[in-house]
């Protein structure tokens, strides 16, 4: 049963995370995904504080929108201040995280939370704490509740703002065009993405995060050249990503978010070989002049 | 203010240690990180200060001793690997370089934690300390480790300053570097290498996470002050070793605080006051820089408007109203009424009753930028060969930039003449 809950929780960040890693990658923003799976850790901390629980709803919102302040941040700094894009992200991201730490060592007794829970998550402990009701009933886990809130809001996200995510994702002129506020959208998709990694982060971490938010949409990227196609094969690459990588984490005794991350490395590596569309392999065939 | 003293005094070896690892390590990352952030590859960093923890882990395995030499050459390898792999896949697939770093990164990353994880867990007594290399830990760098740590440190910085002008070459320009025959992919690597050293050297600072920041902050503040490379590189060497200073003060002062996160801190404080503040290239500078050149435009444009007036009437000095005034130019009220008044105050126009009257000065420099546009509108149909009709608009914006030396060029280069493309006297 445990087994159950763990792949579960992974395929659960892995179905947000790949989702929207598709925009992020498309819109050439994977590191501002990296930042802000960094940056929400002062939010976390803050949220922590004030309502002295972990997978909340208020700490979620706010811990969410300290990931929103950290893209406007970024943007600011570059738009405004001229500081050069990859800069911009690189300060935001340490900046905010550097904040982070320092909050839970100041309030080391109040916070039970610590950097390596961070970086890479405790995601064997998602049995553990379960959902009991007062009279022993129980639910299940807590955090398969919270990410499976967070991740039907954002497939609803997707569904109902397909139409717009894509546009200002391929052709921001033309959305602006047709009356679509790319800005609107754009901070849209980056409160979503705030939202999954604040929610999956005591899972699984901010790595496995990042993990999943490029690795399955890469390696499906390399796959198809259809965007509706990339969606769905970029979920499935994560679910499998998170069976396969818990039995390796298994089977090694070690930390099963590293496995995960190590297997959607793998997969892309397999995609970037052999993947029939733009594979190494059949590429260098497609070279040679007939 | 006693541990003040006491610290900077370094009478304490063990403090003046401490100093001298952090400000080494902050200053020579810093040097190194210019050059990435002039080569646009600032998060690049990131990636390998993730990537370095496989290597540690391996050489941790394959040796079984925690030799700073042998954890070193581990890092080194994987960190060079993860940058030639970033390179790899972003040339020869349709991957971008953002997706490039952030998968490398996190894959790298995740090997890593699998293998701590898994040594952690194997019960080998010998591996205490080995996420130090996750975290880092400025203030108990001692003994050995500061020894190689300073030492690579010191050896970054020579090879920066031997190799600086090469560097510079390859940052600003690199296809004449080229073509004047530098060896630019071997400089590629030399940077490349730099990177990887000051990364694995940086880590025992302030840990992986914020690696990026020791390379990144104290190059992009910097760079708000000066245009010059060798003064970017000296400024960032300070930014990098006052916030060392700082980060083993604090950890002086409270032992339980984290070093790097306060390093961290202090250097992106400083840089975010640069963007604000900095002269010229800072945020305020530029701010007020453009309102003046706004004010500057609008009460041109309104003495402007007063001398066609008055050309119209072949009178200058008449009282016009604001009406009449905004009739040949459309200019929000609130904003004219605003200039106007600054203008009464400075002296070029008089406030009557029915409205408003250039003084001589008024006359004068309003004139002046009457002959500017129409010099200039002359100058594009003459030389540019552009037909009359649509020289007005950049005329519009010229005629408030053109210095009295290129007036004077103009006038020569148009032989002094009378009348612009529009058949209009030029005063």
């Amino acid at each position: 049963m445990n087994a159950f809950w763990i792949i579960l929780t992974g395929s659960l960040v892995a179905t947000c995370c790949s989702l929207l890693g598709c925009y992020l990658i498309l819109r050439r923003m994977a590191m501002v995904g990296d930042a802000i799976s960094h940056a929400v850790l002062p939010g976390i901390v803050i949220a922590f504080l004030f309502t002295g629980s972990r997978d909340s709803i208020p700490m979620i919102i706010g811990a969410g929108l300290l990931g929103v302040l950290t893209t406007f941040l970024i943007e600011f700094f570059h738009r405004y201040a001229r500081v050069q894009a990859d800069a911009s992200i690189g300060i935001t991201f340490t900046w905010l995280f550097a904040i982070g730490i320092i909050l839970i060592s100041v309030f080391a007794g109040q916070v039970d939370l610590d950097q390596d829970c961070v970086l890479y998550g405790e995601i064997a402990y998602v049995p553990l704490d379960l959902w009991l009701t007062d009279s022993g009933l129980s639910f299940g886990p807590r955090t398969i509740w919270t990410l499976g809130f967070v991740t039907l809001l954002i497939i609803g996200f997707i569904l109902v703002g397909y139409k717009e995510l894509f546009l200002t994702a391929f052709d921001p002129g033309y959305a602006a065009v047709i009356g679509i506020s790319t800005t609107l959208w754009y901070y849209l998709l980056m409160t979503a993405v705030s939202l999954t990694t604040v929610a999956s982060f005591e899972s699984v971490g901010a790595i496995l995060v990042v993990a999943f938010l490029v690795g399955p949409p890469a390696t499906a990227y390399l796959l198809t050249d259809n965007f509706k196609t990339m969606l769905v094969l970029s979920v499935a690459i994560g679910v499998v990503a998170a069976i396969v990588g818990y039995y390796l984490a298994y089977w090694l005794d070690g930390s099963i978010a590293g496995a995960i991350a190590t297997i959607t490395g793998l997969q892309f590596g397999l995609a970037f070989l052999f993947s029939p569309l733009h594979g190494l392999l059949f590429k260098n065939k497609k070279a040679i002049p007939v | 203010m006693s541990e003040f003293i006491e610290f900077f005094s370094f009478g304490d070896a063990n403090i003046r240690y401490v100093t001298i690892g952090s400000v080494l390590l902050a200053s020579s990352s810093a040097v190194v990180g210019c050059f990435t952030l002039l080569r646009k590859r600032a998060l690049v960093g990131d990636a390998v200060a993730h990537a370095v923890l496989p290597g540690v882990c391996l050489a941790f395995i394959l040796s079984g001793t925690k030799n700073p030499f042998i954890l070193l050459l581990g890092a080194f390898v994987t960190g060079w690997l993860s940058l030639i792999l970033i390179d790899y896949i972003t040339s020869r697939s349709r991957i971008k370089e953002d997706t490039a770093i952030g998968l490398v990164l996190s894959v790298f990353f995740g090997i890593g934690i699998l293998l701590l994880t898994s040594i952690q867990h194997s019960g080998n007594a010998a591996q205490s300390g080995l996420d130090k290399f996750l975290f880092g830990k400025a203030a108990s760098l001692v003994g050995e480790d500061l020894v190689v740590f300073s030492a690579v440190a010191i050896l970054l910085l020579i090879t920066t300053i031997l190799f600086y002008k090469e560097l510079k070459l390859l940052c600003f320009d690199e296809t004449f570097a080229k073509s004047i025959g530098f060896p630019v992919r071997s400089l590629e690597l030399l940077l490349t290498t730099l990177t990887v050293f000051a990364v694995v050297v940086g880590i025992q600072a302030v840990g992986v996470v914020l690696m990026a920041a020791m390379l990144i902050t104290p190059a992009a503040a910097a760079r708000f002050w000066t245009e010059r490379l060798g003064v970017m590189l000296l400024l960032a060497a300070i930014i990098g070793a006052f916030s060392g200073i700082t980060g083993a003060f604090v950890s002086y002062t409270a032992p339980a605080m984290p070093t790097g996160p306060w390093i961290v801190l202090i250097v992106s404080m400083i840089a975010i006051l640069s963007f604000a503040f900095a002269p010229k290239r800072g945020w305020v500078a530029r701010m007020l820089r453009r309102r003046h050149n706004k004010t500057q435009i609008l009460e041109e444009n309104l003495l402007k408007l007063l001398y066609q007036l008055g050309e119209q009437h072949e009178d200058y000095f008449s009282n016009r109203t604001l009406d009449t005034i905004l009739s040949r130019r459309n200019i929000p009220k609130r904003e004219a009424l605003a200039g106007l008044a600054k203008l009464k105050r400075q002296g070029y126009i008089k406030r009557h009753a029915e409205g408003w009257a250039l003084t001589q000065e008024g006359e004068t420099r309003g004139k002046r930028v009457v002959r500017l546009h129409r010099l200039w509108e002359l100058y594009l149909t003459q030389y540019l060969q552009l037909a009359s009709d649509h020289v007005h608009e950049d005329a519009e914006t010229i005629e408030h930039i053109i210095t009295p030396e290129l007036e004077q060029k103009l006038m020569e280069e148009l032989n002094y003449p009378a009348l612009d493309p529009h058949q209009t006297k030029i005063p």
